[in-house]
């Protein structure tokens, strides 16, 4: 029905997340039907990107410069080291705006079933890193893996001087408690505060 | 086919874009993965959490089969222990444990009821020690049960302070002295009951890591997870 290069174009975006082989041969034919409005461009920001981006040396962030702009960025408070599990997190984070010191990418979370130890994730490094700051911020997900991993790195940095804090559990903005799982509810009660 | 019961999430892996393969270790059906659809998504993530007791239904075209799995929370355990890292140390481990050494798709009411127990007891302060006897009923349960009622030497049933690493069996210190440093030290609270000291959980730890690695990792070429390492490491400060 289609040609081999549309066939491989197919493939290629059908494995891109939130695409499946169907929507993957939508985009396809969104992409032929306005070649040059669309297809070109996106090509050569592909390339582009492959090219020049690259994993930034000091906190493991993505940009096309080395350092990455947030490290190199003079603004931002050298005192404060922001853990993150991966560049998505981090990506939350400045989503925010609430947050302007620098970040350390950890690439994954201690993992007993995926055989992800410390060593894995460059924790060494970021004990390096941290010897430097005032405050180191855990803020790895809220989940088995994710506190397990921040503990193992707080227990890393018991010691050095630093003061290590993580993010809260609790109720999020906009949540009604009746919709709310118990464990949530639970820990938002344990780390409830005077008003 | 299809069935319903409740199990505690082991493990959890990742699979595809929203799905995830769980582990859960059932009442009736032993450790039994499953696929659940939506598992990485928002409203599964919290659910799908080591420790975790669920009610779960299965069904698949057959018993061999992965399956899919439905799943409802029936006790959040995860939640509660993220902020102690000792409980969500033993927690991590026990589930790692037993996705690796209990086997697949066979019935271990007693190790389901144990690992429940074991979850329950992380609300105490005497966890560690809970812990240390949740490993030997689990060794008990696999059926290489520690002798720790008499001693093998003497028959004595007082002043056990040893564990002959190869029968598995008490011994009495006055028995064990000509060769004392060829034997497991059996901490007392083991016998007598009670709360275990700090050192007497490591003694309690080496004595059924021992027997756990000798008896069902070593024969089928599997480490020790990582998760208990990282236990040990805690518990010893």
């Amino acid at each position: 029905m289609v040609g081999p290069e549309l066939e491989r174009l197919i493939q290629v975006l059908s494995r891109l997340p939130g695409l499946g082989p169907r929507s993957a041969r939508r985009a396809a034919l969104h992409l032929i039907e306005r070649k040059d409005v669309l297809m070109r461009p996106l090509a050569e920001a592909l390339a582009s990107a492959a090219d020049s981006v690259r994993r930034c040396p000091v906190c493991g962030n993505f940009d096309s410069v080395e350092p990455c702009a947030i490290c190199s960025d003079p603004r931002r408070d050298d005192g404060l080291l922001c853990v993150v599990a991966d560049v998505g997190s981090l990506w939350a984070m400045e989503r925010t705006g609430a947050y302007a010191g620098r970040y350390h990418v950890l690439g994954g979370l201690l993992s007993a079933l995926d055989g992800v130890g410390p060593e894995d994730l460059g924790i060494a490094r970021l004990v390096t890193r941290a010897a430097a700051a005032r405050e180191v911020i855990l803020a790895t997900p809220a989940t088995v893996e994710g506190q397990t991993t921040a503990h193992y790195i707080a227990d890393r940095l018991a010691g050095t001087g630093v003061a290590v804090s993580g993010l809260a559990h609790g109720v999020p903005v906009g949540g009604e408690l009746d919709y709310l799982d118990d464990g949530t509810i639970s820990a938002a009660l344990r780390a409830r505060r005077s008003l | 086919m299809e069935w319903a019961d409740e199990g505690i999430v082991l493990a959890v892996r990742r699979h595809g874009e929203n799905g995830a393969v769980a582990s859960l270790l059932t009442r009736a059906h032993g450790r039994h993965p499953g696929l659940v659809h939506g598992g990485s998504g928002k409203a599964n993530r919290g659910v799908l959490q080591p420790g975790n007791h669920v009610k779960a239904w299965w069904r698949g075209r057959l018993a061999e089969q992965l399956g899919s799995y439905r799943v409802e929370m029936a006790q959040a355990h995860a939640a509660g222990i993220l902020d102690h890292a000792g409980r969500l140390a033993a927690v991590a481990s026990a589930c790692a444990l037993c996705e690796a050494v209990l086997p697949e798709r066979e019935p271990h009411p007693a190790a389901f009821a144990a690992l429940v127990a074991l979850l329950e007891a992380m609300k105490s302060e005497a966890w560690p020690s809970v812990y240390v006897h949740w490993e030997l009923a689990l060794l008990r349960d696999l059926g290489y049960g520690l002798d720790l009622t008499a001693c093998a030497a003497t028959g004595a049933t007082i002043d056990l302070g040893y564990v002959s690493p190869k029968t598995g069996r008490a011994v009495s210190r006055a028995a064990a002295e000509p060769y004392r440093d060829r034997l497991l030290p059996l901490p007392a609270f083991l016998v007598e009951g009670g709360e275990g000291s700090g050192g007497d959980i490591l003694d309690g730890l080496a004595l059924t890591g021992y027997f756990l690695d000798r008896h069902v990792l070593a024969p089928h070429r599997v480490a020790m997870p990582a998760a208990r390492s990282r236990l040990i490491d805690r518990l010893r400060g």
